[in-house]
């Protein structure tokens, strides 16, 4: 029998909602898939695009972005400016020949638990059914790393 | 009298740009020719790779390289260069971090071969011809470079030393940068860190720009043959991408001056990994649509609405890091070879 693939998903969720909608889902013990890596942020409004660039690069197999109902969020539009980033920031995915469900935005109160408990799962069987994506070796070749320049003002205009 | 340091200049892919850019510093090219001695620089003087093979290593001082890593013969170059040099320049947006050739990391190569040697408008090819990296012919074998998939950065291949910005670099940084090296070289005076951005100024395109700014609240891009923009007002604020507060300056904002948005050639600001991430980020949140207390669906559909009028995102915000960026090129899938899913 072969084993199935285990997709590894990179979660950004919002610590006003999302985040304790995580917690409570464990603390009342939902079945869920264990896919999800959580990352706490302040709110999805902090969520940079490079970050989601740099784990899809870095060998995770898809992203979710989590925050608070529209309405909800704690610093009132953030949540709005994270849902303009992430419609944008799909059509260039697009491009670039990331599939549609491998970065997904959510929604989920502190309360919904279960709610994000199944997005979870859904989004975790959408990716596995896609397979693994492994960027470095598969899409770039491996060992042809990007490089962090520094930066360092030259001499003054003469 | 002692002998006069050594300057190279060489091209990988490239549109030979930079070279004129470096001719450009007007008179202060005698100063160069003064102070220098050329080992190699095709582009104004004859000079064969194998005298560039006859070096001790570390024979030439400054070696300006500018043009991305497109093929065997350009990555070749770049071994023997970085080998012959005691400075390696990744001279240039291409060099730097991919540049226009770049962009066709969003693409195939064979789909590139395909528009370049069969759908052209401009071509005639009837026996659809496509060079060959070997071909036997009467007299022997003969063969050319191995064209990549993907285009590379200077950096991606060798290790450089200092990264000049710009398509090309204006002409009074080429000049300011080659003074600091030469203080070096002539007087040991302190040279920049490696793997320094030199000839920038380390501040947005837009503290350059004299446009008036204000808030900004788009709901709908232009491309630039859309629009005729008001000669005072920010560029961004009227709907044309400007990618100026994504952009290092150094420059003089020059583009956004002429009514032209900011098409990003200097590359990203300090600290910044990913400069298409950080353009996508900032036009993202001047997007004038959406509010809260609107129903999902509708933000969605309105805030879409504003994003479809934004043509080729990833060729626009990567029009000159595609290769330098975090996903460096699209995962090509399908047959039309395209990055499309
Ligand atoms: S605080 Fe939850 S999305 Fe802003």
């Amino acid at each position: 029998m072969t084993k199935q693939f285990e997709p590894v998903i990179v979660g950004f969720l919002c610590n006003w909602c999302s985040y304790r909608a995580a917690d409570l889902a464990g603390t009342a013990r939902i079945h869920y898939a264990p896919n999800m890596r959580p990352i706490r942020v302040m709110c999805s409004g902090r969520v940079d695009p490079q970050f989601v660039l740099k784990a899809l690069r870095e060998g995770a197999d898809g992203v979710m972005i989590a925050g608070c109902h529209p309405g909800e969020c704690h610093y009132v539009n953030g949540n709005i400016k994270a849902l303009r980033r992430f419609i944008l920031l799909k059509a260039m995915l697009r491009q670039l020949g990331v599939e549609e469900e491998r970065v997904q935005l959510v929604w989920a109160s502190a309360s919904e638990g279960i709610i994000l408990a199944e997005k979870v799962d859904k989004m975790t069987k959408a990716v596995r059914a896609l397979g693994p994506l492994n960027w470095n070796e598969k899409v770039i070749g491996g060992g042809n790393g990007h490089k962090v320049v520094v930066a360092a003002p030259v001499a003054e205009e003469v | 009298m002692s002998e006069k340091p050594k300057l190279a200049m060489y091209w990988g892919a490239a549109c030979g740009g930079c070279e004129i850019s470096v001719l450009n510093i007007h008179e202060h090219i005698l100063t160069v020719d003064e102070i220098f001695d050329i080992a190699f620089f095709p582009c104004i003087a004859d000079f064969k790779v194998h005298h560039v093979e006859s070096y001790d290593d570390g024979y030439i001082d400054v070696c300006l390289f500018n043009g991305a890593i497109r093929n065997s013969e350009n990555e070749e170059m770049a071994h023997l260069l970085r080998k012959k040099s005691k400075v390696l320049v990744a001279f240039g947006s291409c060099a730097y971090e991919g540049c226009i050739p770049a962009l066709s990391n969003l693409t195939s190569k064979e789909a590139t071969f395909n528009t370049v040697y069969g759908e052209n408008a401009s071509l005639d090819n009837p026996d659809g011809i496509v060079p060959l990296t070997e071909v036997d012919v009467a007299e022997g074998t003969l063969t050319l470079p191995e064209f990549y998939h993907t285009v590379k950065s200077l950096d991606q291949v060798v290790d450089v030393d200092y990264y000049l910005p710009g398509c090309p670099p204006e002409s009074h940084q080429i000049w300011a940068v080659l003074q600091v090296v030469v203080a070096g070289l002539l007087e040991g005076a302190p040279l920049p860190p490696a793997g320094s951005v030199v000839g920038v100024t380390n501040v947005a395109v837009c503290e350059e720009c004299d446009r008036v700014k204000n808030e900004k609240n788009i709901e709908k891009f232009y491309r630039p043959y859309q629009i005729i923009p008001d000669p005072e007002q920010c560029l961004l604020e009227q709907g044309i991408v400007c990618m100026g507060l994504a952009t290092n300056g150094g420059c003089g904002a020059l583009c956004p001056q002429v009514g032209m948005g900011c098409r990003g050639c200097y590359g990203p600001l300090p600290g910044v990994e990913d400069q298409g991430a950080k353009m996508l980020s900032a036009v993202a949140s001047v997007i004038g649509a959406g509010e809260v207390g609107m129903e999902e669906a509708e933000l969605e559909e309105k805030i879409q609405a504003v994003v479809d009028t934004i043509a080729d995102p990833a060729g626009t915000f990567y029009r000159f890091s595609m290769a330098h960026s975090m996903l460096q090129r699209a995962k090509v899938n399908g047959s039309n070879g395209k990055g499309e899913a």
